[in-house]
């Protein structure tokens, strides 16, 4: 990719990072979301909507609970889509390849975050004897700070993540031998396994549980086989 | 605490408007020593010019201090602990049972939005923009679908939090016992189940039988598309199984990286 051509889905990787935790939080960045308008960024929306649906199923089984490390699905799923959409037409393999680049990125986003974190916190003590006698310089200062810490943490990981994989998804796809449907078949029943596995942990408590999932479950194969 | 708390002043629509925008902020410099303890500061900042003072006065001064240490919660919920916290400022309750209230709501705030938003309104509503998605709906569709309604749960969960926050004061805990917010995660939670058995044949037939607009597997419908759909799906049924007996010891998505590290190598390799 040309350093313009990088320049949208960098752009887009920084806010959509932001989103994650930062601000605003309105869930732009899951997958479902962030990899469709990276695509759309790219020139094929389908193609991202179809790598954030996959990506999406994989990222159910992350909740963001305060302290804990997480992957930071949202640029990740801006790399996925990126990738996803940028050759012409479909070959086999290109979707596995541009969601196993987006979860290696998602997993390399939860250290940049756990890294800011750190950082964060590094500034916080600096401050902490403006903080302690109270100055609205210091909090909203400390807040600006951090939050553009944070964008600038999602462009680097969207752009050094988008530099590393476009050489390598373009190398493994022209070795590429299995064929598209069984490569689809393999990808979707791991990601749908992710999110099975995820939400049942979630839920399986509750009183009835496993009649609430089979009963779903029929009504989705009657519903797929009727379509 | 002190005594019951009578009805508060209005609280004036501009200040309760930097308030709530500065809510959405409320995680900009979340660490791991004060936690979400800034970003209280930040967000209650407006309303604290109302103090004797004003911005730079010694009540002022004081009150972002305590308002700027450790806090934790859950960031759609800490809109609550924000305007109770506002309203014991500006009523000039005693600085001890600020602390106490602060201290005392970190924990709820923190499992009650865990349950209701990570592990109940998210899931929701993603499962139910990947049940648009395997029903055939469009890109825009999935994502505004998803959008509007997450967002209506999650900007109406931060206003109800700043209203009751604000009209509750350092009472504002019974609140949080209410029927709704108690029930909802076990209802929610049904709901997912149900979604995610309807979700997960439609989106592995979407998936292999055709993406969007673009055709992946020969024809719409396919014989090999759908005997492939139905191997998927038992694929996923027996894997998930696997996942779940792995739990504790793997994360779903960390196994499903070494598969499918696995099924690139393979391909490579044959």
């Amino acid at each position: 990719m040309t350093a313009p051509a990088l320049l949208a889905p960098v752009l887009l990787g920084a806010l959509i990072g932001l989103d994650v935790v930062s601000f605003p939080q309105i869930m732009i960045s899951r997958p479902i979301v962030a990899a469709t308008l990276a695509g759309a960024v790219a020139g094929d929306i389908a193609a991202g909507l179809l790598a954030g649906a996959v990506l999406e199923l994989m990222a159910m089984e992350t909740l963001p609970v305060g302290a804990s490390r997480y992957p930071e699905w949202g640029s990740a799923a801006v790399v996925a889509g990126t990738l996803a959409a940028v050759r012409a037409e479909p070959r086999s393999g290109a979707l596995v390849v541009a969601v196993f680049a987006g979860i290696a990125t998602a997993w390399a986003g939860g250290w940049s975050m756990y890294a800011l974190r750190r950082l964060n916190g590094i500034w916080a003590e600096r401050m902490q004897p403006a903080l302690a006698a109270g100055s609205w310089r210091a909090v909203v200062g400390l807040q600006l700070r951090g939050l553009t810490a944070d964008l600038v943490r999602a462009a680097l990981l969207t752009l050094v993540a988008l530099v590393i994989w476009r050489p390598i998804d373009a190398w493994l796809l022209s070795r590429w031998s299995l064929d598209l449907v069984v490569s689809h078949s393999i990808l979707v029943a791991i990601a749908a396994a992710a999110a099975a596995s995820a939400i049942w942990r979630l839920g399986h408590g509750a009183t009835g549980a496993r009649w609430y999932l089979l009963g779903g479950l029929a009504a989705g194969v009657v519903f797929a086989v009727l379509q | 605490m002190t005594g019951p708390q009578s009805s508060p002043p209005p609280l004036a629509w501009r200040l309760r408007a930097a308030m709530f925008t500065r809510l959405f902020a409320i995680q900009g410099s979340w660490n791991y020593e004060s936690m979400l303890g800034n970003g209280i500061g930040f967000a209650a900042e407006p309303a604290l010019r109302a103090l004797p003072g004003g911005r730079g006065g010694t009540a002022y001064r004081v009150a972002l201090a305590r308002e700027s240490d450790y806090f934790n919660a859950h960031p759609y919920l800490a809109s609550v602990a924000v305007g109770a916290l506002v309203r014991a400022e500006l009523d000039g309750q005693p600085p001890a049972h600020i602390e106490r209230f602060r201290n005392a709501m970190c924990g709820p705030l923190g499992s009650l939005g865990d349950r209701l938003v990570w592990a109940g309104w998210l899931p929701l509503t993603a499962l139910i923009a990947l049940l648009a998605y395997g029903m055939g709906a469009g890109p825009l569709t999935v994502m505004l679908l998803f959008l509007v309604l997450y967002n209506i749960g999650h900007v109406g969960l931060r206003a109800w939090g700043i209203h009751n926050g604000w009209h509750g004061g350092l009472h504002v805990a019974a609140v949080l016992g209410h029927p709704v917010l108690r029930q909802a995660p076990l209802y929610i939670g049904r709901a997912v189940l149900f979604l995610l058995g309807a979700v997960l044949p439609l989106v592995i037939r979407r998936v292999l039988v055709s993406a969007g607009d673009t055709p992946i597997v020969a024809g719409s419908g396919s014989s090999g598309g759908i005997t492939a759909a139905i191997a998927a799906l038992i694929g996923a049924v027996v894997l998930s199984g696997i996942f779940v007996r792995l739990h504790g010891r793997v994360e779903g998505w960390r196994a499903a990286i070494v598969a499918l590290a696995a099924l690139i190598l393979y391909s490579m390799a044959r």
